[in-house]
């Protein structure tokens, strides 16, 4: 017993020392930073008061809060919406010798470069990007629109597309898990398509759903990359921001937005869970 | 036969997989309160028939009428019969009382009625106090008596079974059997059960249809289907059969002389026809008596072999004998004063049975 405890606490040693160092200590680090002040020239002073937190509940910070959660629960609803027919095809209609060579054309974009990717969408948005000629040429259009670019729609094109593979993943392996002799018994029962997909299918992919919304939330709220090359000066995101306090050198500051948005999401994933659990309760 | 009451009317159903004959211009008819079996060997097309019948495919050619009424064209959703899966399929996400609601809830009866039927379902297949369970908790009897009443409970024009038993251990697939055979009689509804076991076949049903290669073989009652095999695959598919090649040398009012293992056979065509100079003959092993001596009756054949072989089995002996080309199974049971130990291998004797007891076979 001992010796089994002992090669237990072994096995884990890496994984515990990797996360004591790169993720526990910063974060105490943060979350120590998030009540101290900033000095003169950019440095901390270690001092401790609530200052920081007062000023990040103010409106503008709220607002940027606000927005940010909901472009990541819209980016969120499309990637479902997008992901779950995609999803469906594969697990259950495609021939099984496609499935996998179907998976991984889904997740092949993501082998280059993220930055690359996004460098492409400015192309493809942008005034004078391939859309807006397109459309130009096609006379769908009198002048360019203006919006696809440096927009919230950007943002949320942009996040969708970076996050697509991990709502399709989770989805694929819960659909894959579905028995369909299931489905061709509540259909036996009386039960047309949509009453099937809506009383069998959809509850017994639940625990898919859930995790791929999790996977795309979290990263999405959080997002910097894409609203920073993407969104314009007005369409401002949390991560956005915190990253600017960071590179102008108010540590305190960027450090308590990061512990609120952290908390915020935590809460989150809390009823993510519980949620989880009711569903996948058999 | 009064077709437009049979509950179940199948016509000429043909269904192709690729290159796969699975049936082949198969129709058939159950009548109402029938319970009638499809018995085949695996492959032989008998589960398609029932998927076919339920709506879960559909038939390249032929039509499916139930209570009268054409239903091919429509979805499985849209048929008054309901299916037990081999594995059961419940509703893993639903406790007992959801599973059997289930049909219920999506014809949206009021919540009273509802609440009164999946009652009474459960306490038709014994399961009552069970519905707050969930499957994942029941046993495979438990499973598949709520596979049972979630079919039932909707009183369906038939109940479709798919080799509900198979999945059980033996000790509860024989109270299964007389459980199926209570529900039945209970609830009045055709049954069409799908079974590969010959004995299940026999116990259950008012009658047996088998099948093999996509098409039905024979129709009729147990006993029938046992005692008057039509081909040479009923007649060994259903209990033991020794299928003899017989000379036909004369032919007339339904009866045929035929020569089998060099003796005259006077039998009885029953409505069967023969054609060309050679005919196939079932007789069951059970039917054939051994003697030492030939018996002084001109009523029985009786056919001069070798023993060649003796396998005693407990409750009976299986013995080889060699008659001329052929090669005979006989089989005793173990009476008390019977020759399980008299005759020994190389011995001659004397196979002995009644002439009603030769089937002629149609090829």
């Amino acid at each position: 017993m001992w010796e089994t405890g002992a090669k237990r606490r072994l096995l884990l040693a890496p994984a515990f020392l990797w996360l004591l160092l790169f993720f526990l200590l910063p974060l105490g680090l943060i979350v120590v930073m998030s009540f101290a002040e900033r000095g003169l020239y950019g440095g901390v002073r270690w001092t401790f008061g609530l200052q920081n937190y007062r000023r990040a509940l103010e409106p503008l910070y709220l607002w940027v809060y606000g927005r940010s959660f909901a472009l990541a629960a819209v980016t969120t609803g499309l990637c479902l919406v997008i992901s779950y027919p995609v999803a469906y095809y594969i697990a259950l209609r495609a021939d099984p010798r496609w499935k996998h060579l179907l998976l991984v054309l889904s997740i092949l974009p993501f082998w280059t470069s993220f930055l690359l990717r996004t460098y492409a969408w400015m192309f493809l948005l942008r005034v004078e990007g391939f859309v807006n000629t397109t459309l130009l040429a096609l006379g769908v259009i009198e002048r360019p629109i203006s919006w696809l670019l440096y927009s919230n729609f950007a943002v949320v094109i942009g996040q969708v597309y970076g996050e697509l593979p991990f709502m399709i993943l989770p989805l694929y392996v819960a659909l894959e898990r579905l028995d369909v002799r299931v489905i061709e018994a509540a259909m036996d029962l009386g039960a047309n398509r949509l009453q099937v997909f809506r009383r069998i299918v959809l509850p017994l992919t639940m625990p898919g759903i859930i995790t791929g919304t999790v996977l795309v939330f979290i990263p999405s709220v959080g997002a910097f990359i894409t609203p920073d090359m993407l969104g314009g000066a007005k369409s401002a995101m949390i991560g956005t921001v915190i990253q600017n306090q960071f590179v102008q050198r108010n540590h305190p500051m960027g450090s308590a937005l990061s512990v609120l948005l952290i908390v915020v999401v935590l809460v989150l994933l809390l009823l993510a869970s519980r949620a989880a659990r009711f569903a996948s309760r058999r | 036969m009064a077709t437009a009451t049979s509950a179940i009317r199948v016509e000429g159903v043909t269904k192709h997989y690729g290159a796969v004959t699975a049936l082949e211009a198969v129709s058939l008819e159950v009548e109402r309160g029938e319970f009638l079996t499809l018995l085949g060997p695996s492959g032989s097309g008998k589960t398609t028939l029932l998927r076919v019948i339920a709506g879960l495919e559909r038939p390249d050619e032929g039509r499916v009428y139930l209570g009268g009424e054409d239903v091919t064209d429509l979805p499985p959703y849209r048929r008054r019969v309901h299916t037990v899966f081999q594995q059961y399929v419940l509703f893993p996400h639903l406790n007992v009382y959801r599973n059997v609601a289930f049909g219920l809830e999506q014809r949206r009866l009021p919540r009273r009625e509802i609440e009164r039927r999946v009652a009474a379902a459960l306490d038709l297949v014994r399961l009552s106090g069970y519905e707050r369970r969930w499957p994942h908790e029941l046993s495979g009897g438990e499973q598949q008596r709520v596979a049972l009443a979630r079919a039932l409970v909707l009183e369906p024009e038939a109940l479709l079974l798919d080799e509900p038993l198979a999945a059980l251990d033996l000790q509860l697939r024989k109270e299964m059997q007389r459980e199926l055979k209570r529900l039945q009689r209970e609830v009045g509804i055709s049954f069409l059960l799908v079974t590969h076991d010959q004995e299940e076949a026999m116990a259950l049903s008012d009658r047996i249809a088998v099948i093999a290669d996509g098409r039905l073989q024979q129709i009729g009652t147990p006993r029938e289907v046992y005692e008057r095999p039509e081909t040479a695959f009923v007649a060994t598919f259903l209990g033991a059969a020794n299928v003899l090649e017989a000379e036909v040398l004369q032919r007339e009012n339904g009866e045929a002389l035929l020569g089998l293992c060099g003796h005259a056979v006077r039998v009885s065509l029953n409505g069967r026809r023969i054609e060309g100079a050679r005919a196939q003959v079932a007789i069951r092993p059970e039917k054939i008596a051994l003697r030492a001596r030939p018996l002084r009756r001109t009523d029985l054949v009786q056919l001069e072999g070798i023993i060649e072989e003796r396998l005693y089995l407990g409750e009976a002996t299986h013995w080889r004998v060699r008659v001329g080309e052929h090669c005979v199974t006989v089989t005793e049971p173990n009476r008390p004063g019977s020759r399980a130990d008299a005759f020994r291998d190389g011995q001659r004797v004397f196979l002995c049975w009644a002439r009603e007891s030769i089937v002629v076979l149609s090829r």
